[in-house]
Parts: structure tokens; sequence; C-alpha cells
């Protein structure tokens, strides 16, 4: 299965990058075999029988929800390079997350970076560090329900 | 679909104008970073689906290659910002205008 999964990423990746020509399928074949032979045993990865499912999930759940995040995020940084006086509270919060893979992590922490007013500074075990433009003083569970919230819902759905 | 990919390089034009209006105003360097990184990201995007709707017509080939090149992107744009945080936050770079620094407090001298 490891194998099956490695020389097929593998060999998207080459046709994407050569083209749909049949020559080019027989040598990228040949090519991914051999990567897939040398490399496959010191990839750190796991997978089981869960993955497509788990694939179609991250395309259909997730980027949409990434995407329309991202415009957002831009919308606000418009808004506060436009106006005469910049709004600004910033701080650095320490964010709790539930996700326990190191890939479940950094798609999280990579999330936190392009959503709106936020930048994730360093991974620790299970806290994210975040730079955030508007730190609520409130309470430090809105902040964090505010940071991750909505992505760690949907992560937490695929990456377990 | 001429117009749409052109009206696709126009809005990433103008985000990268603003991500590089941001780089200029901001006060400190994690703010700076944080305009640097949205603004770029998305602009990026914007230009090669841009790209993508301008060679529909004659150069279909290139579509896959673009896809991957937004998906590095989509890859390796945060991860390069945060790792700038890091370092400005090692280099004791750290700008007096915080009101709250969870950071400080871990292990810094590891």
């Amino acid at each position: 299965m490891k194998y099956l999964i490695t020389f097929i990423t593998l060999l998207v990746v080459y046709l994407f990058l050569a083209g749909f020509v049949i020559e080019e399928v027989i040598l990228g074949s040949f090519v991914s075999a051999v990567l897939t032979i040398l490399l496959a045993n010191r990839l750190n990865f796991k997978v089981d029988w869960h993955f497509p499912l788990k694939l179609i999930k991250f395309i259909f759940v997730y980027i949409p929800v990434f995407i329309w995040k991202l415009i957002l995020a831009n919308i606000d940084v418009a808004r506060r390079v436009l106006s005469f006086k910049i709004p600004l509270n910033p701080g650095i919060v320490k964010v709790k997350t539930n996700l326990k893979g190191d890939l479940g992590k950094l798609t999280l922490a990579n999330s936190i970076t392009l959503t709106p007013g936020t930048l994730s500074i360093d991974v620790e075990d299970d806290c994210i560090y975040v730079h955030t433009i508007d730190v609520k003083k409130s309470s430090k569970d809105q902040n964090q329900k505010e940071i991750s919230g909505p992505f760690e819902k949907i992560l937490g759905g695929i990456f377990e | 679909m001429t117009i749409v990919s052109y009206i696709f390089l126009i809005i990433g034009a103008m985000f990268f104008l603003l991500g590089g209006l941001g780089v200029l105003r901001m006060p400190d360097t994690f703010n700076r970073i944080q305009a640097g990184t949205k603004a770029t990201t998305l602009g990026a995007f914007s230009i090669v689906i841009g790209v993508i709707f301008g060679s529909v017509e004659n150069h279909l080939d290139w579509i896959p290659k673009l896809i991957i090149i937004i998906v590095f992107i989509a890859i390796s744009s945060p991860i390069g910002s945060s790792t700038i945080a890091k370092a400005t936050y090692r280099s004791k770079n750290i700008p007096d205008n915080l009101v709250q620094d969870d950071f400080k407090k871990r292990g810094e001298n590891q």
C-alpha cells in the first residue's frame, strides 16, 4: 500500500510536469518505480484504507473553506493598509490544538498563517504560538476559538 | 476566456500592490510579514489562475504545470513567513507594542 501510494504520487507529479504523451508515461513509470523502490522504506508516513476518503474530504471540504478565509484575509489586509491610521492591537498568544499527527499540525499552522490577522510563529508539542494583529483582552478562550476554531474541526475529521 | 484571464491578472496585480503598500506602511516586523504573506499568496494564486484561463485556448498542456505551481506556493509561502517570524524573535528584534507575549515564557535558551 505504501509502495503504491508513493508510486502514484511520483508518477502524477512526473506526468503533470512532462505532459501526457505515451513515451512520457512509459519513461515516467520506469523512473517512479526505481525511485519508489529506493525511497519508500525511508519515507515516514502511514497509510490505511481510509486514505482516498480522507483525500476527497480534504479537497472538497477543507480547500473551499481555506480559499474563502484567504480572500477574507486579503480584504482585511486591504482595509488595514488603506485606512489612514492603521488599527493595531498586536500580541503573541498560545493556542492549544488537539491534532496529533505532524501533517495535521503543519496544515493547521499554515491555515492559521493565511487567515485574517494571524501568523503562526512556532509549533511546540501541542501548542502553536500565534502572532495576532488584534488580541481580545477579555478571555483566552475567545482568542483560541477565533484563531483555530473553524480549521480545527475540519482537520480533526481528516487527519485522525 | 481572454477577458476572464485579464480580469484575474489585474486582480492579482492589485493584491501585489496592496501587499507592497502593507510592507511599507505597517509599523513593525511581524505585521509587515503578515501583510506581505497574505497579499502575495492570493496575488500569486490569482495571477496563475489568470494564466490558466489564458492558456485554455492554445496551450492546454501548461495547465497541469500551473496547478503544481499553485500547490507549491500554497505550501511554501506560509512556512517561509513563519520561519522569518521565528528568526525575528530569536534575534531579539522584538517590537515593543505587543500587548501580550506568550512566546517569552517558553524555554527560550535551548
